[in-house]
């Protein structure tokens, strides 16, 4: 059996979702908190990937990155970066893809959490950061554990993106998802449901885990 | 000294209001911030610990000034050396009682304040405890003592004791008392409880409508007919019964419910749910010792 779409796979949904919580965090933040006039915008644009057919996504990734246009030629020059059929572009464009999933729980935890939380600690002397880091963050490890993983799940289970920009390439951009539909495809049923199987395994077990979590099942095992 | 001239449009349900205040109290003082819900008493604490910013005035505190809008000065809270206790106590969760104690220290000396805070609000034995598993009264202890970490020069406290049962109250009311001795602190207090208010305030404050209404003592301010009795109490009417000639009220002081008999003149425009002293003088009240 040839593993390697499924490592890929996986190693995209991890890279993805470590870069992606460090995005979501500050994003999450001005979200919840800010007053500015900008936020409907910027709140829609995160919550467009929701909505929209991958496929659009994809295809606009594949125009601006493109070597034949400016920006991607750019980008190839500059930065030595191809992003099209390569594994930064499909991590780039799962990143934006996942956004949603990562940034809404972390942002409505945030915004649940009692205001005096944060504004006891200002008057305690501590700055936006500390408090972020040492009484917010703490105060919301469900959501976050919700955001990391519907992430992460959510990029295991992408297809449309990553066919349109990441196109077929083994040991690249081949993921399993795209395994499954080429040997279905060539009629290797075994195959298709070997990738299928495994996928369907590991994501209902990282789903139980995070029910099982934020239920408290779990609770009385480390307490 | 503690000056504050400041005035604010807030947006509240039923509509703006303009909190127009001028505040003015000595350093050492418990004053109470006292009037109907929606006069503007929070907005007051949050203006002076620098959570929520006026339109126009200034605020100076000890000769320093926390906010002036022409100066063009605002500091931010942390900058202002103040503790804060808020209405829900707004305890860390995920830290234990002295973990929040400490979260507020800036030195190492003030870690030694921590253990000391610890001992005098009673929390010895709770202090590795999370939050969740105290009661009202001993969140409403680590919310004051965390307050005091930092060692203000203005401790403001927002109706600290509104949520908690008659006993606990007289018990938190002489903490707050003795800290604000033992730390030679400023305080400012929001509270409804008249009897709470003349027990603890030097002086009050009554708000309406976001404007000062009247302030002065207690005494000033709620006894329009002063009385010299000695023997007196706050309660609230919760019965007016006429038997004939006379009328009889039941009264609820701290929790006990007391009967006076009152004239037909002195009921005239009491109706049950007022605020009112039952005082007494030139008779003798009988003493007895109450076997504990």
């Amino acid at each position: 059996m040839n593993w390697e779409p499924l490592i890929l796979t996986f190693k995209l949904a991890l890279v993805t979702t470590v870069l992606l919580l460090v995005v979501s965090i500050p994003l999450a933040y001005w979200l919840a908190f800010s007053r500015s006039r900008t936020r409907p915008v910027v709140e829609t644009l995160v919550s467009m990937p929701l909505v929209l057919p991958p496929t659009v996504l994809g295809f606009y990734f594949l125009v601006a990155f493109s070597p034949g246009n400016a920006f991607g030629s750019w980008l190839e020059e500059s930065l030595g970066l191809q992003l099209v059929f390569s594994f930064p572009g499909l991590v780039l464009a799962s990143i934006l893809y996942s956004l949603p999933f990562m940034v809404h729980p972390i942002q409505s935890g945030l915004s649940g959490l009692s205001p005096s939380l944060k504004e006891a600690s200002y008057v305690m002397g501590r700055s936006r950061l500390t408090t972020l880091w040492k009484v917010l963050l703490p105060n919301i490890r469900p959501s976050m554990l919700t955001g990391i993983v519907l992430a992460f799940a959510h990029t295991v289970g992408e297809f449309g993106v990553v066919l349109m920009i990441g196109g077929n390439i083994p040991g690249h951009t081949k993921v399993a998802s795209i395994a499954i539909y080429d040997e279905v495809e060539a009629l290797n049923y075994g195959a298709a449901n070997f990738y299928s199987a495994v996928l369907f395994t590991i994501t209902f077990c990282i789903l139980l885990v995070v029910y099982l979590v934020n239920g408290g099942y779990l609770k009385r095992f480390w307490r | 000294m503690i000056s504050c001239e400041i005035e604010k449009t807030l947006r509240a349900p039923g509509g703006e209001m303009k909190l127009r205040l001028e505040l003015e109290f000595k350093k050492g003082e418990l004053v109470t911030l006292y009037g109907e819900s929606g006069a503007g008493k929070t907005s007051t604490l949050r203006i002076l610990a620098g959570l929520l910013t006026p339109d126009r005035g200034r605020i100076t505190v000890g000769g320093r000034t926390w906010f002036d809008s022409e100066k063009k000065i605002n500091l931010k809270p942390q900058q202002r050396n103040l503790g804060f206790v808020f209405q829900d106590y707004a305890l860390f969760p995920h830290m234990t009682v002295r973990e929040n104690l400490e979260y507020g220290t800036r030195s190492r000396e003030d870690k030694g304040l921590v253990s000391n805070l610890i001992e005098m609000v009673a929390l010895d034995d709770l202090q590795d405890r999370r939050p969740e598993t105290l009661s009202g009264g001993q969140k409403q202890r680590v919310a004051l003592a965390r307050a005091l970490v930092g060692k203000p020069e203005l401790l403001l406290l927002d109706e600290p004791l509104s949520a908690l049962d008659a006993k606990i109250r007289t018990r938190l009311q002489d903490a707050i008392l003795a800290l604000h001795r033992e730390f030679a602190l400023t305080t400012l207090l929001i509270s409804h409880d008249l009897g709470e208010i003349h027990k603890l305030s030097d002086h009050v404050v009554e708000l309406e409508q976001g404007t000062v209404l009247r302030q002065g003592s207690a005494e000033e301010l709620f006894l329009r007919n002063k009385i010299s009795g000695k023997f007196r109490f706050t309660g609230q009417v919760l019965n007016i019964e006429a038997t004939g000639v006379v009328h009889i009220v039941t009264v609820l002081i701290q929790n006990q419910l007391v009967k006076v008999v009152a004239q037909e003149k002195e009921i005239r425009d009491l109706v049950v749910g007022d605020r009112v002293l039952v005082a007494s003088k030139a008779f003798n009240p009988v003493l007895q010792k109450l076997d504990s």
